[in-house]
């Protein structure tokens, strides 16, 4: 880490030092702009958020240009103001608070499932051995049936009602879940094993003191990672097989034609997508600060 | 002198992609309890792996490992291990990195607070011997490579430890860092008064701080000769230039790469030169 940084003050410093004091602004405005654009250079947190905006800004004016030009018909292609508009009757006639509440109830309760059942068999997948090759085979053989096909047979299991739903969120984050909680297990060094061996560490000691926080990092990325693919499955067993919640509210658009609750909705699951990623940064940010750069 | 580690007709062997590979052939070899003892040799000899089954950390084939004169099962308290690198514990702070083994059951008190007083006087006082009292409170990550060895040396002797096993310690420092961890090393382990079995592949490292450096020869892995290091017991830089170190430290390059059966015939690339 420490020693990226100072790479990136060395290279910030050089060209200042040849540019000198006699170097016109125009001059100094020139080169701050071809650094921008060195190969793996670096931008200010400003130049980031100014890029960023662009690049959020862009489509957003494209499709309102697409809009008001009339190259595509309102009826398949509503402007921003006509989504925005519809978002505000969603959210003030048509129930958006409880199609919300549902879908965020299903993806955690099935998120939390898959991650209480996958935590306990990745930490010991990745420990020991014969856990390892009693339980990755099969998980990697399992990962590889989508998700989406499992939908007939847990409706046939679990019926039509909230069980199904969360049961299709298991099947499509848990063994994946598994199998890269094992890796980031195994990731932890050797060394950080031995230490504790030689200081008299039992094998349960050093599971839960030494493995388990020092894999903590990575097992919360792989949270963040798979929470993700949690949305992707609720959505999908939302369209497939239910009466309530983000995903339904879009099918049932899709059947009344209107495309402006189908662009609202895909931009709310985008948000609430957005939302959470940076929450977990948040958390993975407090949670471990020796990981900061210094 | 009792000896404090005795090693007994160990073999060692791992599989390798054609077979069976020996790595230690009926190695034996004592070393004595206040010793500092280095151990050389060219890639493959199997100096790792014997100290790792001195550690308890790989099993050996065959032989017996004795310390203190008991036969050894398995890692314990009574051998510190320092590693080459990685072995700290990064989500710890420096203090709490030294005082990690109070959080194993290993540890029994029969008067926890007297007790665990004792021990966080003892921990300040070896952070502040390692010279890293300032960072108590940092983490391993904002620590440059010899500081973080230095806690790493702190945390091994916190146990008190009779003997402390050492792999490559400071193989990843550079070589100003080296010279003065390894000062550090001999001034900690004449006040600690312990047992040193040391691993490198630095004859010169080796020489400075063993009493006693065995050379082993690779293919497979066995003791080849045992060297007395004939200055004394308190070293200092100018020993390094010293003509009967310098000597030594000839005799002993020489002798592994004679070990390897690698001897370079340097006129053979003046002639390359000539030709082209």
């Amino acid at each position: 880490m420490s020693v990226s940084t100072t790479r990136a003050i060395w290279m910030d410093a050089s060209p200042l030092k040849l540019d000198g004091p006699q170097a016109t602004k125009a001059a100094r405005e020139q080169s701050r702009a071809k650094r921008q654009w060195r190969l793996r250079g670096t931008l200010t947190s400003r130049q980031y958020a100014l890029y960023a905006f662009l690049g959020v800004a862009t489509p957003i004016l494209l499709w309102a240009f697409v809009n008001e030009a009339g190259i595509v018909p309102k009826m398949f292609m509503p402007g921003p103001l006509d989504v925005l508009k519809r978002f505000w009757s969603w959210i003030a006639n048509e129930g958006f608070a409880g199609d919300l509440t549902i879908s965020v109830q299903r993806v955690s309760l099935g998120f939390l499932a898959s991650l209480i059942i996958a935590l306990p068999l990745g930490l010991v997948a990745g420990t020991f051995k014969p856990a390892e090759a009693f339980l990755e085979p099969a998980m990697d053989f399992i990962r590889y049936m989508p998700a989406v096909a499992f939908v007939p047979l847990m409706m046939l299991w679990c019926g039509v009602g909230e069980n199904s739903k969360i049961a299709i969120i298991f099947v499509g984050t848990f063994f994946q879940m598994v199998l890269m909680f094992a890796d980031d297990v195994r990731k932890v060094p050797m060394q950080q094993i031995e230490a504790a061996q030689t200081m008299g560490g039992t094998r349960r000691e050093i599971l839960y003191k030494v493995i388990f926080p020092s894999a903590a990092p990575a097992l919360l990325t792989t949270c963040r990672i798979t929470l993700g693919w949690a949305w992707t499955y609720l959505v999908v067993a939302e369209i497939v097989a239910a009466n309530s919640g983000l995903g339904y509210s879009v099918l049932k658009a899709q059947r009344f034609l209107q495309t402006d609750k189908i662009f609202a909705g895909l931009i709310v699951i985008g948000f609430l997508g957005l939302i959470q990623d940076q929450l977990l940064r948040a958390l993975h940010h407090a949670l471990f600060p020796y990981l900061r750069r210094q | 002198m009792t000896n404090a580690i005795e090693i007994k007709g160990v073999f060692k062997s791992f599989d390798g992609k054609r077979g069976r590979n020996l790595v230690l052939d009926d190695v034996s070899l004592s070393i004595a309890a206040g010793t500092f003892v280095t151990i050389v040799g060219a890639s493959g000899c199997g100096k790792s792996t014997l100290l790792r089954i001195v550690a308890g950390l790989e099993s050996a084939d065959g032989g017996i490992v004795l310390v203190g004169g008991k036969e050894i099962a398995g890692p314990g308290v009574d051998r510190a291990m320092v590693f080459q690198d990685y072995s700290l514990f990064p989500w710890l702070t420096v203090a709490q990195n030294v005082l990690f083994s109070r959080r194993l059951s290993a540890n029994k008190y029969d008067n926890l607070a007297l007790e665990r007083d004792a021990e966080e006087k003892r921990a300040a006082s070896l952070i502040s011997l390692v010279g890293l009292s300032a960072s108590q409170d940092l983490y391993p990550s904002q620590l440059s490579g010899g500081m973080r060895q230095r806690i790493a040396i702190a945390r091994a002797l916190m146990s008190k430890p009779s003997i402390i096993l050492m792999d490559e310690p400071f193989g990843a420092l550079d070589a100003q860092t080296r010279e003065v961890m390894q000062d550090l090393v001999l001034d900690v382990v004449e006040q600690e008064g312990t047992t040193i079995m040391f691993v490198t592949h630095d004859v010169e490292e080796a020489l400075y701080l063993g009493t006693q450096v065995v050379l082993m020869s690779p293919h497979p892995g066995r003791i080849d000769t045992i060297y007395d290091v004939p200055l004394p017991k308190k070293r200092d830089e100018q020993m390094r230039i010293d003509p009967q170190f310098l000597q030594l430290k000839r005799t002993v390059m020489e002798r592994i790469r004679d070990t390897v059966g690698l001897s370079l015939d340097r006129s053979a690339v003046g002639s390359i030169e000539a030709g082209a």
